[in-house]
Protein backbone atom coordinates (compact mmCIF):
# COMPACT_ATOMS: atom_id res chain seq x y z
CA UNK A 1 0.00 0.00 0.00
CA UNK A 2 2.83 2.34 1.02
CA UNK A 3 4.25 1.58 -2.41
CA UNK A 4 1.00 2.39 -4.48
CA UNK A 5 1.03 5.76 -2.45
CA UNK A 6 4.91 6.62 -3.51
CA UNK A 7 4.34 5.15 -6.86
CA UNK A 8 1.41 7.97 -7.12
CA UNK A 9 3.77 10.54 -5.78
CA UNK A 10 5.83 10.42 -8.95
CA UNK A 11 3.04 9.98 -11.33
CA UNK A 12 1.23 13.23 -9.68
CA UNK A 13 4.53 14.86 -10.14
CA UNK A 14 4.61 14.13 -13.73
CA UNK A 15 0.92 15.56 -14.40
CA UNK A 16 1.20 18.60 -12.39
CA UNK A 17 4.61 20.61 -11.38
CA UNK A 18 3.13 22.02 -7.81
CA UNK A 19 4.08 18.03 -6.23
CA UNK A 20 6.93 17.91 -4.73
CA UNK A 21 8.32 14.87 -2.36
CA UNK A 22 9.84 15.40 1.10
CA UNK A 23 11.29 12.10 2.87
CA UNK A 24 12.83 11.95 6.04
CA UNK A 25 15.05 9.30 6.36
CA UNK A 26 13.94 6.33 4.28
CA UNK A 27 14.76 3.35 3.54
CA UNK A 28 17.83 3.56 0.34
CA UNK A 29 16.31 3.60 -2.98
CA UNK A 30 12.93 4.81 -1.78
CA UNK A 31 11.54 6.83 -5.12
CA UNK A 32 14.28 6.35 -7.05
CA UNK A 33 12.89 7.66 -10.33
CA UNK A 34 10.95 10.12 -9.31
CA UNK A 35 14.35 11.90 -7.70
CA UNK A 36 16.30 11.08 -11.18
CA UNK A 37 13.25 12.61 -13.01
CA UNK A 38 12.35 15.72 -10.70
CA UNK A 39 15.12 16.19 -8.82
CA UNK A 40 14.49 19.99 -7.50
CA UNK A 41 11.19 18.13 -5.93
CA UNK A 42 12.56 15.16 -4.22
CA UNK A 43 13.82 15.87 -0.99
CA UNK A 44 15.32 13.52 1.53
CA UNK A 45 15.95 15.75 4.90
CA UNK A 46 16.95 13.58 7.83
CA UNK A 47 15.41 12.97 10.66
CA UNK A 48 14.29 15.88 11.53
CA UNK A 49 10.44 15.92 11.55
CA UNK A 50 9.65 19.26 12.97
CA UNK A 51 11.74 21.28 10.14
CA UNK A 52 10.40 18.97 7.87
CA UNK A 53 6.97 20.01 8.35
CA UNK A 54 7.83 23.65 8.51
CA UNK A 55 9.54 23.16 4.61
CA UNK A 56 6.91 21.49 3.71
CA UNK A 57 4.41 24.52 5.36
CA UNK A 58 6.92 27.35 3.27
CA UNK A 59 6.78 25.74 0.34
CA UNK A 60 2.94 24.91 -0.02
CA UNK A 61 2.55 28.59 1.03
CA UNK A 62 3.95 29.13 -2.38
CA UNK A 63 2.04 27.24 -4.67
CA UNK A 64 3.26 23.69 -4.30
CA UNK A 65 1.78 20.37 -2.64
CA UNK A 66 4.15 18.73 -0.57
CA UNK A 67 3.60 15.02 0.07
CA UNK A 68 5.45 13.83 3.11
CA UNK A 69 6.58 10.59 4.09
CA UNK A 70 7.60 8.84 7.08
CA UNK A 71 6.70 6.82 10.02
CA UNK A 72 3.14 7.10 11.31
CA UNK A 73 4.49 7.78 14.81
CA UNK A 74 6.82 10.01 14.13
CA UNK A 75 4.66 12.34 11.70
CA UNK A 76 2.03 12.65 14.61
CA UNK A 77 3.46 12.76 17.66
CA UNK A 78 6.91 13.86 16.77
CA UNK A 79 5.91 17.24 15.80
CA UNK A 80 2.11 17.52 16.64
CA UNK A 81 2.71 21.60 16.97
CA UNK A 82 3.97 21.79 13.47
CA UNK A 83 0.96 20.06 12.20
CA UNK A 84 -1.08 21.96 13.98
CA UNK A 85 0.35 25.54 13.78
CA UNK A 86 2.49 24.76 10.29
CA UNK A 87 0.00 22.96 8.20
CA UNK A 88 -3.35 23.32 10.11
CA UNK A 89 -3.74 26.90 10.93
CA UNK A 90 -2.16 28.26 7.35
CA UNK A 91 -4.85 25.31 5.97
CA UNK A 92 -2.46 24.50 3.54
CA UNK A 93 -2.17 21.70 0.93
CA UNK A 94 0.59 19.20 2.48
CA UNK A 95 -0.13 15.58 2.49
CA UNK A 96 1.42 13.20 4.71
CA UNK A 97 1.36 9.63 3.65
CA UNK A 98 1.90 7.83 7.16
CA UNK A 99 3.80 4.24 7.20
CA UNK A 100 2.56 1.72 9.38
CA UNK A 101 -0.79 3.21 10.68
CA UNK A 102 -2.16 0.69 13.64
CA UNK A 103 0.27 -1.97 14.61
CA UNK A 104 2.34 -2.71 11.49
CA UNK A 105 5.68 -2.43 13.06
CA UNK A 106 4.57 -5.12 16.09
CA UNK A 107 7.96 -6.72 16.09
CA UNK A 108 9.63 -2.78 16.88
CA UNK A 109 8.18 -2.32 20.05
CA UNK A 110 5.32 0.29 20.79
CA UNK A 111 7.84 3.09 20.32
CA UNK A 112 6.55 2.35 16.44
CA UNK A 113 2.97 1.86 16.74
CA UNK A 114 0.66 4.42 16.04
CA UNK A 115 -2.33 3.39 17.88
CA UNK A 116 -3.84 6.84 18.79
CA UNK A 117 -3.07 8.64 15.40
CA UNK A 118 -6.62 8.74 13.65
CA UNK A 119 -7.85 10.71 17.52
CA UNK A 120 -5.01 13.04 17.75
CA UNK A 121 -5.05 14.26 13.87
CA UNK A 122 -8.63 14.25 13.50
CA UNK A 123 -8.70 16.59 16.24
CA UNK A 124 -6.65 19.11 14.53
CA UNK A 125 -9.11 21.92 12.44
CA UNK A 126 -8.71 21.59 9.12
CA UNK A 127 -7.11 18.15 8.88
CA UNK A 128 -8.67 15.81 6.73
CA UNK A 129 -8.23 11.98 7.73
CA UNK A 130 -8.33 9.15 4.92
CA UNK A 131 -7.41 5.54 5.69
CA UNK A 132 -7.67 3.07 2.19
CA UNK A 133 -8.26 -0.23 3.02
CA UNK A 134 -6.63 -1.80 -0.18
CA UNK A 135 -3.65 -1.01 -2.30
CA UNK A 136 -6.20 -0.65 -5.29
CA UNK A 137 -8.16 2.59 -2.97
CA UNK A 138 -4.80 4.22 -1.78
CA UNK A 139 -3.93 4.50 -5.68
CA UNK A 140 -7.86 5.71 -6.29
CA UNK A 141 -7.14 8.53 -3.24
CA UNK A 142 -4.26 9.62 -4.09
CA UNK A 143 -5.72 10.53 -7.71
CA UNK A 144 -7.63 12.47 -5.91
CA UNK A 145 -5.36 13.86 -3.12
CA UNK A 146 -4.13 16.37 -5.59
CA UNK A 147 -6.88 18.79 -6.13
CA UNK A 148 -8.25 18.61 -2.03
CA UNK A 149 -8.26 21.93 0.08
CA UNK A 150 -6.24 21.65 3.21
CA UNK A 151 -3.77 19.42 5.21
CA UNK A 152 -4.54 15.72 4.66
CA UNK A 153 -3.66 12.84 6.70
CA UNK A 154 -2.74 9.43 5.05
CA UNK A 155 -2.50 6.24 6.95
CA UNK A 156 -1.20 3.41 5.06
CA UNK A 157 -1.38 -0.59 6.52
CA UNK A 158 1.41 -3.13 6.15
CA UNK A 159 0.81 -3.47 2.08
CA UNK A 160 -0.69 -6.72 0.65
CA UNK A 161 -3.85 -6.64 2.25
CA UNK A 162 -6.60 -8.08 0.29
CA UNK A 163 -8.12 -5.76 -2.45
CA UNK A 164 -11.95 -5.63 -0.99
CA UNK A 165 -12.63 -2.28 -3.30
CA UNK A 166 -11.76 -3.64 -6.70
CA UNK A 167 -15.24 -2.98 -7.48
CA UNK A 168 -15.79 0.79 -6.76
CA UNK A 169 -16.02 2.93 -9.37
CA UNK A 170 -13.60 5.79 -7.87
CA UNK A 171 -12.84 7.64 -4.73
CA UNK A 172 -15.08 9.84 -3.17
CA UNK A 173 -13.56 11.49 -0.43
CA UNK A 174 -15.93 12.12 2.63
CA UNK A 175 -18.28 9.02 1.74
CA UNK A 176 -18.86 5.89 2.82
CA UNK A 177 -18.07 2.61 0.86
CA UNK A 178 -21.15 -0.24 1.74
CA UNK A 179 -19.26 -2.99 0.96
CA UNK A 180 -21.85 -5.56 2.40
CA UNK A 181 -26.08 -4.98 3.30
CA UNK A 182 -27.16 -6.63 6.22
CA UNK A 183 -30.09 -6.69 8.83
CA UNK A 184 -28.97 -8.30 11.63
CA UNK A 185 -25.89 -5.89 12.13
CA UNK A 186 -23.63 -3.28 10.61
CA UNK A 187 -19.91 -3.61 11.11
CA UNK A 188 -17.87 -0.43 10.17
CA UNK A 189 -14.53 -0.27 9.86
CA UNK A 190 -11.98 1.94 8.09
CA UNK A 191 -8.12 1.08 6.90
CA UNK A 192 -6.29 -2.08 6.54
CA UNK A 193 -9.15 -3.28 9.36
CA UNK A 194 -11.99 -3.31 6.57
CA UNK A 195 -10.23 -6.32 5.22
CA UNK A 196 -10.21 -8.35 8.45
CA UNK A 197 -13.82 -7.35 9.03
CA UNK A 198 -15.32 -8.40 5.66
CA UNK A 199 -14.11 -11.57 7.00
CA UNK A 200 -15.70 -11.21 10.15
CA UNK A 201 -18.68 -10.48 8.36
CA UNK A 202 -18.41 -13.86 6.19
CA UNK A 203 -17.62 -15.66 8.99
CA UNK A 204 -21.36 -14.05 10.60
CA UNK A 205 -23.01 -15.02 7.53
CA UNK A 206 -22.04 -18.30 7.99
CA UNK A 207 -23.47 -18.56 11.49
CA UNK A 208 -26.41 -17.57 10.01
CA UNK A 209 -26.55 -14.03 10.22
CA UNK A 210 -27.04 -11.26 7.66
CA UNK A 211 -23.82 -8.54 8.48
CA UNK A 212 -23.16 -5.45 6.49
CA UNK A 213 -20.30 -3.62 6.00
CA UNK A 214 -19.46 0.03 6.06
CA UNK A 215 -16.10 0.88 5.19
CA UNK A 216 -15.32 4.64 6.13
CA UNK A 217 -12.28 5.53 3.85
CA UNK A 218 -12.59 8.76 4.84
CA UNK A 219 -12.50 9.26 8.70
CA UNK A 220 -12.49 12.81 8.93
CA UNK A 221 -15.39 14.56 7.54
CA UNK A 222 -16.99 11.52 8.31
CA UNK A 223 -20.06 9.98 5.72
CA UNK A 224 -22.55 11.05 8.70
CA UNK A 225 -25.28 10.33 6.48
CA UNK A 226 -24.14 6.91 5.74
CA UNK A 227 -23.63 6.00 9.49
CA UNK A 228 -27.59 7.13 10.42
CA UNK A 229 -28.90 5.25 7.27
CA UNK A 230 -27.03 1.99 8.72
CA UNK A 231 -28.28 2.85 12.25
CA UNK A 232 -31.97 3.04 10.78
CA UNK A 233 -31.70 -0.25 9.24
CA UNK A 234 -30.41 -2.70 11.82
CA UNK A 235 -30.62 -2.98 15.65
CA UNK A 236 -26.28 -3.12 16.27
CA UNK A 237 -23.74 -1.05 15.10
CA UNK A 238 -20.13 -2.47 15.23
CA UNK A 239 -17.00 -0.28 14.79
CA UNK A 240 -13.65 -1.92 14.05
CA UNK A 241 -10.65 -0.16 14.24
CA UNK A 242 -6.62 -1.13 15.07
CA UNK A 243 -6.17 1.94 16.99
CA UNK A 244 -7.32 3.04 20.61
CA UNK A 245 -10.84 3.21 21.22
CA UNK A 246 -10.14 6.25 22.67
CA UNK A 247 -10.82 8.99 19.87
CA UNK A 248 -11.02 6.92 16.91
CA UNK A 249 -13.22 5.41 14.70
CA UNK A 250 -15.88 4.33 16.83
CA UNK A 251 -15.56 7.24 19.24
CA UNK A 252 -16.63 9.14 16.28
CA UNK A 253 -19.14 7.39 14.74
CA UNK A 254 -21.02 7.70 18.79
CA UNK A 255 -20.58 11.42 18.25
CA UNK A 256 -22.46 10.87 15.22
CA UNK A 257 -24.96 9.06 16.63
CA UNK A 258 -24.90 11.44 19.73
CA UNK A 259 -25.54 14.78 17.83
CA UNK A 260 -28.34 13.25 16.00
CA UNK A 261 -29.79 11.74 18.98
CA UNK A 262 -30.17 8.18 17.71
CA UNK A 263 -30.00 5.70 20.74
CA UNK A 264 -28.18 2.76 18.94
CA UNK A 265 -26.40 -0.33 20.71
CA UNK A 266 -22.65 0.89 19.57
CA UNK A 267 -20.23 -1.98 20.10
CA UNK A 268 -16.56 -0.51 19.13
CA UNK A 269 -14.09 -2.78 18.88
CA UNK A 270 -10.48 -1.88 19.02
CA UNK A 271 -7.34 -1.45 21.58
CA UNK A 272 -7.24 -1.07 24.96
CA UNK A 273 -6.24 2.14 26.91
CA UNK A 274 -2.85 0.45 27.09
CA UNK A 275 0.76 0.31 25.62
CA UNK A 276 0.60 -3.38 23.63
CA UNK A 277 3.46 -5.50 24.34
CA UNK A 278 4.91 -8.73 22.92
CA UNK A 279 5.98 -8.44 19.63
CA UNK A 280 5.93 -10.95 17.35
CA UNK A 281 3.51 -9.74 14.60
CA UNK A 282 0.51 -7.05 13.35
CA UNK A 283 -1.59 -9.85 13.19
CA UNK A 284 0.03 -11.39 16.97
CA UNK A 285 -0.98 -8.50 17.89
CA UNK A 286 -4.34 -7.81 16.88
CA UNK A 287 -5.25 -11.44 18.31
CA UNK A 288 -4.23 -10.01 21.79
CA UNK A 289 -6.35 -7.33 21.33
CA UNK A 290 -9.55 -10.03 19.79
CA UNK A 291 -9.48 -8.41 16.13
CA UNK A 292 -8.54 -11.32 14.42
CA UNK A 293 -11.87 -11.80 11.76
CA UNK A 294 -13.09 -14.90 14.51
CA UNK A 295 -12.93 -13.13 17.59
CA UNK A 296 -14.82 -10.18 16.14
CA UNK A 297 -17.34 -12.53 14.99
CA UNK A 298 -17.56 -14.13 18.35
CA UNK A 299 -17.95 -10.64 19.53
CA UNK A 300 -20.62 -9.37 17.40
CA UNK A 301 -22.42 -12.68 18.27
CA UNK A 302 -22.00 -12.25 21.91
CA UNK A 303 -23.52 -8.41 21.94
CA UNK A 304 -26.26 -9.86 19.69
CA UNK A 305 -27.58 -12.61 22.41
CA UNK A 306 -27.58 -9.73 24.85
CA UNK A 307 -30.12 -7.99 22.23
CA UNK A 308 -32.32 -10.72 21.67
CA UNK B 1 24.99 52.40 24.06
CA UNK B 2 23.45 53.56 21.26
CA UNK B 3 21.39 56.37 21.05
CA UNK B 4 18.22 56.27 19.78
CA UNK B 5 17.20 58.64 16.54
CA UNK B 6 13.91 60.11 16.40
CA UNK B 7 12.51 57.75 14.18
CA UNK B 8 13.33 55.12 16.35
CA UNK B 9 11.65 56.89 18.97
CA UNK B 10 8.42 57.89 17.07
CA UNK B 11 8.30 53.76 16.61
CA UNK B 12 8.59 53.63 20.41
CA UNK B 13 6.18 55.49 21.12
CA UNK B 14 3.91 53.82 18.55
CA UNK B 15 4.31 50.61 20.67
CA UNK B 16 3.31 52.59 23.91
CA UNK B 17 -0.21 54.23 22.07
CA UNK B 18 -0.80 50.02 21.21
CA UNK B 19 0.00 48.51 24.90
CA UNK B 20 -2.44 51.54 26.15
CA UNK B 21 -4.78 50.93 23.73
CA UNK B 22 -4.69 47.09 23.77
CA UNK B 23 -4.35 46.75 27.92
CA UNK B 24 -1.67 43.97 27.40
CA UNK B 25 1.14 43.02 25.30
CA UNK B 26 4.53 41.43 25.04
CA UNK B 27 6.95 44.78 26.32
CA UNK B 28 10.83 44.10 26.23
CA UNK B 29 10.66 41.61 23.40
CA UNK B 30 8.93 44.04 21.40
CA UNK B 31 11.36 47.16 22.10
CA UNK B 32 14.68 45.22 21.41
CA UNK B 33 13.50 44.42 17.98
CA UNK B 34 12.24 47.62 17.05
CA UNK B 35 15.87 48.70 14.73
CA UNK B 36 16.18 44.86 13.16
CA UNK B 37 13.07 45.27 11.76
CA UNK B 38 12.58 49.37 10.69
CA UNK B 39 15.69 48.87 8.94
CA UNK B 40 14.23 46.14 7.11
CA UNK B 41 11.24 48.10 6.41
CA UNK B 42 12.47 50.58 5.35
CA UNK B 43 15.39 49.89 3.71
CA UNK B 44 15.95 46.39 2.91
CA UNK B 45 12.44 44.93 2.13
CA UNK B 46 11.30 44.65 -1.51
CA UNK B 47 7.25 44.69 -0.81
CA UNK B 48 4.27 46.78 -1.63
CA UNK B 49 2.08 47.70 1.27
CA UNK B 50 -0.96 48.02 -1.42
CA UNK B 51 0.01 44.10 -2.99
CA UNK B 52 0.76 42.60 0.41
CA UNK B 53 1.04 39.47 -1.84
CA UNK B 54 3.18 40.48 -4.81
CA UNK B 55 4.88 37.30 -5.87
CA UNK B 56 8.23 38.43 -6.12
CA UNK B 57 8.15 40.19 -2.59
CA UNK B 58 10.69 39.52 0.01
CA UNK B 59 9.18 37.62 2.90
CA UNK B 60 10.12 38.20 6.25
CA UNK B 61 8.83 35.79 8.90
CA UNK B 62 8.84 37.15 12.83
CA UNK B 63 9.80 33.93 14.21
CA UNK B 64 9.59 35.33 17.62
CA UNK B 65 6.47 35.99 17.14
CA UNK B 66 5.71 37.75 20.66
CA UNK B 67 7.73 40.57 19.68
CA UNK B 68 4.62 41.43 17.15
CA UNK B 69 3.91 44.78 18.39
CA UNK B 70 7.59 45.81 17.06
CA UNK B 71 6.20 44.48 13.50
CA UNK B 72 2.94 45.72 14.17
CA UNK B 73 4.11 49.31 14.32
CA UNK B 74 6.26 49.11 11.17
CA UNK B 75 3.41 47.56 9.09
CA UNK B 76 1.64 50.25 10.11
CA UNK B 77 3.58 53.03 9.53
CA UNK B 78 4.27 51.48 5.98
CA UNK B 79 0.47 51.63 5.18
CA UNK B 80 -0.05 47.89 5.22
CA UNK B 81 -3.05 48.94 7.55
CA UNK B 82 -4.70 51.71 10.01
CA UNK B 83 -2.28 52.73 12.44
CA UNK B 84 -5.62 52.94 14.02
CA UNK B 85 -5.44 49.46 14.20
CA UNK B 86 -2.55 49.66 16.98
CA UNK B 87 -4.72 50.67 19.41
CA UNK B 88 -7.52 47.75 19.50
CA UNK B 89 -4.56 45.49 19.46
CA UNK B 90 -5.45 41.90 21.59
CA UNK B 91 -9.06 43.09 21.61
CA UNK B 92 -12.10 41.22 20.61
CA UNK B 93 -12.77 41.64 17.25
CA UNK B 94 -9.48 43.32 16.52
CA UNK B 95 -7.27 42.96 13.54
CA UNK B 96 -4.09 42.25 15.77
CA UNK B 97 -3.83 39.74 18.16
CA UNK B 98 -0.72 39.15 20.73
CA UNK B 99 0.99 37.01 18.22
CA UNK B 100 1.03 37.73 14.33
CA UNK B 101 -1.31 35.94 11.84
CA UNK B 102 -1.44 35.85 8.66
CA UNK B 103 -5.13 37.39 7.86
CA UNK B 104 -2.90 40.63 8.99
CA UNK B 105 -1.69 42.42 5.64
CA UNK B 106 1.95 41.58 5.45
CA UNK B 107 2.23 39.04 7.69
CA UNK B 108 3.57 36.40 5.94
CA UNK B 109 3.53 33.30 8.70
CA UNK B 110 1.16 32.31 12.18
CA UNK B 111 4.08 32.72 14.78
CA UNK B 112 3.99 32.35 18.68
CA UNK B 113 5.03 28.65 19.37
CA UNK B 114 8.82 29.44 18.85
CA UNK B 115 10.89 27.26 16.74
CA UNK B 116 8.63 27.11 13.56
CA UNK B 117 9.35 30.45 11.45
CA UNK B 118 12.96 29.46 10.33
CA UNK B 119 11.46 26.23 8.90
CA UNK B 120 8.77 27.81 7.44
CA UNK B 121 10.86 30.22 6.08
CA UNK B 122 13.30 27.37 4.74
CA UNK B 123 10.65 26.23 2.34
CA UNK B 124 9.78 29.55 1.31
CA UNK B 125 13.17 30.00 0.12
CA UNK B 126 13.52 26.84 -1.45
CA UNK B 127 10.01 27.65 -3.33
CA UNK B 128 12.16 30.87 -4.59
CA UNK B 129 14.81 28.76 -5.89
CA UNK B 130 12.67 26.35 -7.80
CA UNK B 131 10.56 29.34 -8.91
CA UNK B 132 13.61 31.27 -9.92
CA UNK B 133 11.99 34.32 -7.71
CA UNK B 134 14.00 37.08 -6.27
CA UNK B 135 12.44 36.78 -2.93
CA UNK B 136 14.61 36.41 -0.12
CA UNK B 137 13.61 35.26 3.35
CA UNK B 138 14.19 37.33 6.12
CA UNK B 139 13.40 35.46 10.08
CA UNK B 140 14.18 36.84 12.81
CA UNK B 141 14.17 34.66 15.88
CA UNK B 142 14.81 35.48 19.77
CA UNK B 143 17.54 34.13 21.55
CA UNK B 144 15.55 32.00 24.09
CA UNK B 145 13.86 30.59 21.04
CA UNK B 146 17.05 29.05 20.46
CA UNK B 147 16.67 26.47 23.11
CA UNK B 148 14.20 24.79 20.50
CA UNK B 149 15.90 21.99 18.66
CA UNK B 150 13.93 22.03 15.16
CA UNK B 151 16.21 25.89 14.90
CA UNK B 152 18.86 23.57 15.13
CA UNK B 153 17.21 21.24 12.59
CA UNK B 154 16.47 24.05 10.41
CA UNK B 155 20.26 25.46 10.27
CA UNK B 156 20.92 21.99 8.82
CA UNK B 157 18.68 21.75 6.19
CA UNK B 158 19.01 25.55 5.02
CA UNK B 159 23.03 25.00 4.94
CA UNK B 160 22.31 21.65 3.05
CA UNK B 161 20.56 23.61 0.31
CA UNK B 162 23.07 26.43 0.40
CA UNK B 163 20.16 28.77 0.86
CA UNK B 164 22.16 31.99 -0.03
CA UNK B 165 18.38 33.83 -0.02
CA UNK B 166 17.57 33.09 3.22
CA UNK B 167 18.55 35.47 6.12
CA UNK B 168 18.44 34.23 9.82
CA UNK B 169 18.72 36.63 12.38
CA UNK B 170 18.67 36.50 15.78
CA UNK B 171 17.11 39.33 18.54
CA UNK B 172 20.14 38.48 20.92
CA UNK B 173 18.80 40.57 23.79
CA UNK B 174 20.13 37.81 26.17
CA UNK B 175 16.94 37.73 27.97
CA UNK B 176 14.15 35.15 28.06
CA UNK B 177 10.85 34.90 30.25
CA UNK B 178 12.59 33.92 33.30
CA UNK B 179 15.82 36.03 33.39
CA UNK B 180 19.15 35.76 31.79
CA UNK B 181 19.75 33.36 28.75
CA UNK B 182 22.58 32.86 30.35
CA UNK B 183 21.30 31.35 33.49
CA UNK B 184 18.25 29.45 32.06
CA UNK B 185 19.64 27.77 29.09
CA UNK B 186 23.58 29.00 28.02
CA UNK B 187 23.50 29.59 24.46
CA UNK B 188 27.40 29.58 24.64
CA UNK B 189 29.30 31.22 21.32
CA UNK B 190 26.42 32.03 19.25
CA UNK B 191 28.50 32.93 16.45
CA UNK B 192 30.74 29.83 16.54
CA UNK B 193 27.58 27.73 16.60
CA UNK B 194 25.79 29.04 13.53
CA UNK B 195 28.94 28.96 11.39
CA UNK B 196 29.21 25.40 12.77
CA UNK B 197 25.88 24.91 10.98
CA UNK B 198 26.89 26.21 7.88
CA UNK B 199 25.72 29.75 8.32
CA UNK B 200 27.71 32.77 7.20
CA UNK B 201 27.64 34.61 10.30
CA UNK B 202 27.94 38.55 10.84
CA UNK B 203 27.50 40.04 14.24
CA UNK B 204 26.02 43.70 14.52
CA UNK B 205 24.29 46.18 16.92
CA UNK B 206 20.62 45.36 16.41
CA UNK B 207 20.52 48.96 18.04
CA UNK B 208 22.83 51.34 15.18
CA UNK B 209 20.14 51.85 12.82
CA UNK B 210 23.65 52.82 9.76
CA UNK B 211 25.45 49.52 11.10
CA UNK B 212 21.96 47.40 10.44
CA UNK B 213 22.17 48.77 6.96
CA UNK B 214 25.76 47.76 6.43
CA UNK B 215 24.94 44.11 7.23
CA UNK B 216 22.56 43.86 4.52
CA UNK B 217 24.12 45.76 2.08
CA UNK B 218 26.41 42.93 2.24
CA UNK B 219 23.72 40.28 1.62
CA UNK B 220 24.24 37.61 0.62
CA UNK B 221 27.23 37.27 2.95
CA UNK B 222 28.14 34.27 1.12
CA UNK B 223 26.92 33.18 -1.96
CA UNK B 224 26.64 29.27 -1.56
CA UNK B 225 25.63 29.58 2.84
CA UNK B 226 22.30 31.28 4.12
CA UNK B 227 23.48 34.34 6.37
CA UNK B 228 22.83 34.14 10.28
CA UNK B 229 23.47 38.01 11.39
CA UNK B 230 23.30 37.95 15.42
CA UNK B 231 21.67 41.40 16.39
CA UNK B 232 23.06 42.32 20.01
CA UNK B 233 20.26 43.85 21.44
CA UNK B 234 18.57 44.97 24.98
CA UNK B 235 15.31 43.99 26.02
CA UNK B 236 13.14 46.52 26.51
CA UNK B 237 15.62 48.99 24.68
CA UNK B 238 14.87 52.85 25.01
CA UNK B 239 12.67 52.40 28.16
CA UNK B 240 15.25 52.93 31.10
CA UNK B 241 13.24 50.93 33.66
CA UNK B 242 11.95 48.08 31.42
CA UNK B 243 15.92 47.57 29.97
CA UNK B 244 17.11 43.62 31.09
CA UNK B 245 14.26 43.45 33.21
CA UNK B 246 12.69 40.02 33.19
CA UNK B 247 9.51 41.49 34.50
CA UNK B 248 8.71 43.63 31.36
CA UNK B 249 8.86 41.01 29.21
CA UNK B 250 4.93 40.64 29.00
CA UNK B 251 2.13 42.51 30.89
CA UNK B 252 -1.27 41.31 30.98
CA UNK B 253 -2.96 44.48 32.84
CA UNK B 254 -0.88 47.64 30.98
CA UNK B 255 -2.31 49.86 32.89
CA UNK B 256 -2.54 54.20 31.29
CA UNK B 257 0.53 55.27 34.33
CA UNK B 258 2.34 52.69 33.11
CA UNK B 259 2.39 54.39 29.57
CA UNK B 260 2.74 57.83 31.14
CA UNK B 261 6.22 56.45 32.90
CA UNK B 262 7.51 55.28 29.67
CA UNK B 263 6.52 58.12 27.50
CA UNK B 264 8.36 59.85 30.17
CA UNK B 265 11.32 57.72 30.06
CA UNK B 266 11.34 57.61 26.08
CA UNK B 267 11.91 61.56 26.18
CA UNK B 268 14.61 61.67 28.26
CA UNK B 269 17.04 59.40 26.38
Amino acid sequence: MRQQALDMVHELARRDSRVVFIGSDLGPGVLDGMRREFPDRFFMEGVSEANIIGMAAGLAMDGYIPYVNTIATFLTRRCYEQLAIDLCLHNLPVRLISNGGGMVYAPLGPTHLATEDLAIVRALPNMSVVAPADETEMIRMMGVSLDLRGPLYIRVGKGNEPVVTGHVPDFAFGKAVPLRSGRDVVLISTGAQTGQTLKAADLLAEAGLSAGLLHLPTVKPLDRDAILAAAVATPLLVSVEEHTLIGGLGSAVADVLADAGVLKPLLRLGLPDAYPTGYGSQEYLLGQAGLLPGQIAARVQERLATLS
Amino acid sequence: MTVLDERSRYLRGLIIDALEGGGRGHVGSALSLVEIVRVLYDDVLRVRPDQPDWTDRDRFILSKGHGCLGLYVLLADKGFFPKEELLRQCKAGALLGGHPETHIPGVEASTGALGHGLNIGIGMALAARMQKRPSRVFVVLGDGELNEGSVWEGLMCAAKHKLSNLVVMVDSNKMQSYGRVEEVMDLGPLPVKFAAFGCAVREVDGHDVQALREVFAGLPADGDKPTAIICHTVKGKGISFCENDATWHHKASFKAELAGKMRAALETI
